[in-house]
C-alpha cells in the first residue's frame, strides 16, 4: 500500500529523512500559532518559540538545557558594589538579519539595546503603542518599570542599567523573552515607510534563524542565519508546521511528516517510546503544583494542622491518577532542576493514622473545609477536579469533610487572592526566568499576600531570607539562603506541595543535538539531522 | 423580482443590528474577564488592571462600548484582537479563504452524492437500496465528527498512507498567497505536483465536513421526491407515456428541488459549525478554529466581529437561496 504514497509525500520524506536533497530542513510540528513576532508584546510560550527562541538574542542568555545565565549579545557585565548599576559590554561584529525586506547597514550596538527597552518603558517612545493594545505585559509583570531608574548609553558598545533597588534576579530577567533585542535601524526604516506594525509581523533579529514567511495557523518558515555570531546552524531551513491536536501531531511524527513535536498525550507516551524510529526525551518541568491553605483563617493558622493535612495526602495515588506517570512528587516549593533546590529536606510522610492523631492533639474535631479545583488544565495540574476528589477522599480518612468548589478561571484567580478566602486552593506556577526568587518571593513573600501568595502566608524568618538573597550578587551565597528558606517552608507547611510535571519531547531518531529547555521553551540552535 | 430583492435586502438591516447586539452581548455574558485570563497565574496589581481596562475601553459603560463598536463597524473597523493585537477583519480575511475552500468542496461533495442517492432511494422505495442509503445517512448524521476525523486519519494517513495527515499542502511547496484558495494558488504557482498535493490534502477534511450535510441532503431529497412522485401531474406524465427518466428528471426532480435547495442553503450554518471541529482535527487554518480559540480567551473583539462576519455570510447565502428559490419556483416571484 505504501507505493500509493503521493509523489509530494514521498518527496517530502526524501527531503526530511536524509534523502538526496541538498538542503537540510528540520520540521517542528508546533502546538499553536504565534500571536505575533515581537516577543515583548506577548506572554505565551508558543509565541516565544516562534519569535525570541529562533529569531532573536538577548544580552544574557540561558545556557541551552539549563537555567544558568551566560553571555549573549553582552560579552560580559559588571554589577556595582551597591548592586544598583549593571554595566553590559556588548559583543562586537554582531549582524542583524539580511532579508527580502531589510538590509542592515550597521552592526548591532547600544542604540538597539536602548530602543529595545525604551519602547517598553517610555510612553513617549514612538513604538510604545505601535500596535493597538500593546501593553508590554511581561516587562510589567517582572516589575521592570519600578525597578529600572534609567538606561544609559556609555559608548557604542557599553550600556548601563541604573536600578532603584538592588535586585539579583535582574540578570536572569535580562535573559527572558521580552528582553529580546530588536533592531533600531529596522524600526527607523519602518517608521519612514509608514509600516511600523511590520516590526511584529516581519521580524528582524540577530538570532540563529531568520524569518522567511508565515502563513497564519499553518506554517512558519525560517532559514539559518548565514552571519550568525555563534556560527551558522547545521540545518539550512527550519519549518514550524502548526498542528494543534496532540493525536494528529503524533500521527505526523510517526508518518515522518515532522521531526520533532511537543506536548504528546500522556496516554500515548508508551507507544511513542516503543516506536523504533523515535526517541522520547523527558525532563522535569520548571513548575510546581500545590494546595495552598489560607494561613490567616482558623484552624489553618496553626502549622501543625496544615502539617497533619499534608500527611494525609497520598501523592503517589495522585501521580498515577492525575499525571498518569508524567509527574514527580514535590517536596519543595521550587522544582529539582532549579539551582538552590534543597534535596536534604524531607517530605511529610504519608501517614493517615499519625495525621489523625496530630489533628486531635491540635484540638481540631469534625473539621469541614473547602478545596478549590481549577477549571483549566495546566502542566502542573492536568486535572484539578480529579486531584481535588482524591484529596477529598484522603481527608475523609482522617475525619475531615471536604467540599470541592470551582469557578471560571479568571474568577478563580481573582477570588483565590482574597485574604478572607474560605478554603484551600489548588494552583501552581511555571518559572519565568529560572531564578528561585521567581518562586519563593512571588508565591510566598509577605509582599505577595493578597496577591500571588495564595496561602496568605507571611513568615518573617522566611521572608527575611528571601529578601536578603535578592540583594546579593553571588549565586553561591544566595543559594545558601534559599536552601534555608526551604527548610522554614517545610516546617511551617503553608502549602501541600503536590507535584512537578514531567515534560516529554518525542522526536525522530535522526534528530541530534536537541536540548530540552527546563524553562519550557523549544529552541533549535545546534540541532542537526543525521544523514 | 426587483421588489422581491429589495424587500429581502430591507429585512437584512434589522437582522444585522440584532446579530450585532447578540454577538456583542454573547461573549460578555460568559463569565470571565479577558484581562485576567491574559494575565493568568502571574496576576496583575489593581492599578495595572485598571490601566489595562482603560487601554481596552472596558471601563466604559456597556451601552457606550456597544455604540463605539457600532460606529466603528459602520466605518468598516471590526476592532483589534486583544490577544494578537491585529485587526479582526485582517485576521478574518487571511483565514476565511481556507474555510471557504473546504466548505465549498464539502457542499459540492454532499450535493453531488446526496441528491442522486436520495432520488434513487425514493424511486426504489422500500428496496435494499433505499434501506442501505437511508441507513448510511442515519449513521452519517449521527457521526461524532471528531472521532470520525481521527478514525479516517489513523486509517488512511497512518496505516494505509494514502493521504497526508493534516495541513493544506505539503511543506515542500512554498509560494506566495495570491487568492488564498490553495487549489487555485497551487495551479498559479506553476510548481509541478503542487495542485495534486493541495487536492490530496483536501480529501479527508472534505469527507469529514461533508458527512452530516450529505446525510441531511440525501434524506431531504428522498422525502421531497416521494411527495412529488405521488402528485397527480407525475401520474399524468407517466400516463402520457413519457420515459421514466423524463418523469423523474424533469417533472419530479425539479419540483422536489425546491425544499432541497433550502436544505442545502441551511447547511451553510451546519458547515460553519462542522468547520470548527474539522479544522481543529486537520490543522486547517480557517476561521472555525480561530473563533473557538477566541472564545476560550474571551477575545471580545474577535468573537463579536467574527460572529458578525459569519452571520453576514450565512445571511448572504440565505439571500441567494431565496433568489434561487424564486427562479425555480415562479409562484414566489409573483
Amino acid at each position: 500500500m505504501k507505493t500509493k504514497m503521493t509523489f509530494a509525500a514521498a518527496l517530502l520524506a526524501a527531503t526530511m529523512l536524509g534523502g538526496a536533497a541538498s538542503a537540510k530542513t528540520l520540521v517542528y510540528c508546533s502546538e499553536g500559532s504565534p500571536e505575533g513576532f515581537d516577543p515583548a508584546l506577548y506572554t505565551a510560550g508558543t509565541t516565544f518559540d516562534a519569535s525570541s527562541k529562533s529569531i532573536y538574542n538577548r544580552l544574557v542568555q540561558f545556557e541551552p538545557g539549563t537555567t544558568k545565565t551566560v553571555p549573549g549579545l553582552a560579552e560580559s557585565w559588571e554589577v556595582s558594589d551597591d548592586g544598583l548599576e549593571i554595566t553590559f559590554k556588548l559583543r562586537s561584529g554582531v549582524k542583524f538579519h539580511t532579508t527580502d525586506f531589510f538590509t542592515p547597514t550597521r552592526d548591532f550596538n547600544a542604540d538597539d539595546v536602548l530602543f529595545t527597552f525604551e519602547r517598553q518603558l517610555k510612553a513617549d517612545n514612538p513604538f510604545h503603542a505601535y500596535v493597538e493594545g500593546a501593553s508590554w505585559e511581561y516587562f510589567n509583570a517582572m516589575s521592570m518599570p519600578d525597578l529600572v531608574k534609567s538606561i544609559e548609553k556609555v559608548d557604542d558598545m557599553t550600556v548601563k542599567f541604573v536600578l532603584n533597588r538592588p535586585e539579583a534576579p535582574f540578570i536572569a530577567n535580562m535573559a527572558m523573552d521580552f528582553a529580546s533585542v530588536v533592531s533600531k535601524e529596522y524600526a527607523d526604516k519602518l517608521t519612514e515607510s509608514g509600516s511600523i506594525s511590520d516590526l511584529n509581523q516581519k521580524p528582524v533579529g540577530t538570532g540563529p534563524f531568520q524569518f522567511v514567511a508565515y502563513q497564519p495557523d499553518a506554517v512558519i518558515r525560517y532559514k539559518a542565519n548565514p552571519d550568525y555570531w555563534a556560527g551558522k546552524q547545521p540545518i539550512d531551513d527550519l519549518v514550524f508546521a502548526i498542528s494543534t491536536d496532540a493525536s494528529v501531531r503524533q500521527q505526523k511524527l510517526t508518518a515522518g511528516e515532522c521531526h520533532i513535536t511537543p506536548y504528546p498525550n500522556p496516554a500515548d507516551i508508551e507507544s511513542l517510546k516503543a516506536n523504533e524510529a523515535l526517541n522520547v526525551m523527558e525532563q522535569e518541568g520548571l513548575n510546581v503544583g500545590y494546595l495552598a491553605y489560607n494561613t490567616q483563617q482558623a484552624p489553618f493558622d496553626k502549622a501543625e494542622v496544615r502539617k497533619a493535612l499534608n500527611m494525609a495526602i497520598n501523592k503517589e495515588a495522585i501521580l498515577d491518577a492525575v499525571f498518569q506517570g508524567a509527574g514527580q512528587a514535590a517536596k519543595n516549593p521550587i522544582p529539582p532542576t532549579m539551582w538552590s533546590y534543597n534535596d536534604a529536606v524531607e517530605d511529610d510522610k504519608y501517614d493517615p493514622e499519625a495525621a489523625k492523631k496530630m489533628l486531635e492533639d491540635a484540638g481540631v474535631k469534625d473539621l469541614s473545609m473547602k478545596v478549590w479545583a481549577m477549571p483549566v488544565q495546566r502542566p502542573y495540574n492536568p486535572n484539578a477536579r480529579r486531584m481535588a476528589e482524591l484529596i477529598q477522599e484522603d481527608f475523609s480518612k482522617i475525619g475531615v469533610t471536604v467540599e470541592v468548589v470551582s469557578y471560571e478561571w479568571g474568577e478563580y484567580l481573582e477570588r483565590s487572592k482574597a485574604t478572607d478566602r474560605d478554603g484551600a486552593v489548588l494552583l501552581g506556577w511555571t518559572g519565568d526566568n529560572g531564578d528561585p526568587d521567581n518562586f519563593l518571593a512571588v508565591l510566598l513573600g509577605c509582599d505577595a499576600v493578597g496577591g500571588s501568595n495564595r496561602a496568605q502566608w507571611c513568615n518573617e524568618e522566611f521572608n527575611d531570607l528571601v529578601q536578603k538573597a535578592k540583594t546579593l550578587s553571588s549565586q553561591d551565597e544566595r543559594a545558601k539562603l534559599y536552601e534555608e528558606a526551604q527548610v522554614v517552608f517545610k516546617r511551617e507547611a503553608p502549602w501541600a506541595t503536590i507535584a512537578h510535571s514531567v515534560v516529554f519531547m518525542p522526536m525522530r531518531k535522526e534528530v541530534t543535538g536537541y536540548k530540552m529547555d527546563p524553562l519550557g521553551g523549544h529552541a533549535f540552535e545546534g540541532v542537526d539531522i543525521a544523514e | 423580482m426587483l421588489r422581491f430583492l429589495i424587500s429581502r435586502l430591507a429585512l437584512l438591516i434589522p437582522t444585522f443590528i440584532g446579530v450585532s447586539i447578540i454577538s456583542f452581548a454573547f461573549i460578555r455574558l460568559l463569565p470571565g474577564d479577558p484581562i485576567l485570563l491574559l494575565a493568568g497565574e502571574r496576576g496583575l496589581s489593581p492599578e495595572r488592571y485598571q490601566q489595562l481596562r482603560e487601554l481596552y475601553g472596558f471601563d466604559q459603560p456597556l451601552v457606550v462600548q456597544y455604540f463605539d463598536y457600532l460606529v466603528n463597524l459602520l466605518q468598516g473597523d471590526f476592532g483589534t484582537s486583544i490577544v494578537t493585537k491585529r485587526p479582526v477583519l485582517e485576521e478574518f480575511l487571511t483565514l476565511f479563504p481556507a474555510t471557504l475552500e473546504l466548505s465549498f468542496c464539502a457542499i459540492i461533495v454532499a450535493t453531488v452524492i446526496g441528491v442522486p442517492a436520495g432520488v434513487l432511494a425514493a424511486i426504489r422505495r422500500g428496496s435494499w437500496l433505499d434501506q442501505s442509503v437511508m441507513g448510511t445517512a442515519l449513521v452519517g448524521y449521527s457521526m461524532p465528527i471528531f472521532w470520525w476525523g481521527l478514525l479516517l486519519i489513523i486509517l488512511f494517513s497512518g496505516i494505509l498512507q494514502w493521504t497526508p495527515v493534516s495541513g493544506r499542502i505539503s511543506l515542500i511547496y512554498f509560494f506566495p498567497t495570491t487568492t488564498g484558495f490553495m487549489l487555485i494558488d497551487s495551479l498559479l504557482s506553476g510548481q509541478s505536483g503542487a495542485f495534486k498535493s493541495a487536492a490530496s490534502h483536501l480529501i479527508l477534511p472534505t469527507v469529514v465536513l461533508a458527512t452530516i450535510p450529505l446525510a441531511v441532503i440525501a434524506r431531504q431529497t428522498r422525502s421531497a421526491m416521494l411527495e412529488v412522485l405521488g402528485e397527480d401531474y407525475v401520474r399524468t406524465a407517466r400516463a402520457k407515456g413519457l420515459s421514466p427518466y423524463r418523469v423523474v428528471g424533469l417533472h419530479a426532480l425539479r419540483n422536489a428541488m425546491i425544499p432541497v435547495i433550502t436544505t442545502i442553503g441551511l447547511q451553510v450554518g451546519v458547515l460553519m459549525a462542522g468547520a470548527i471541529l474539522t479544522e481543529t482535527i486537520f490543522s486547517w487554518p480557517g476561521i472555525g478554529k480561530w473563533m473557538v480559540d477566541s472564545v476560550f480567551k474571551r477575545d471580545y473583539a474577535v468573537v463579536q466581529g467574527g460572529l458578525l462576519l459569519i452571520a453576514a455570510i450565512i445571511m448572504l447565502v440565505n439571500l441567494i437561496v431565496d433568489l434561487l428559490y424564486g427562479l425555480i419556483n415562479p409562484r414566489i416571484r409573483h
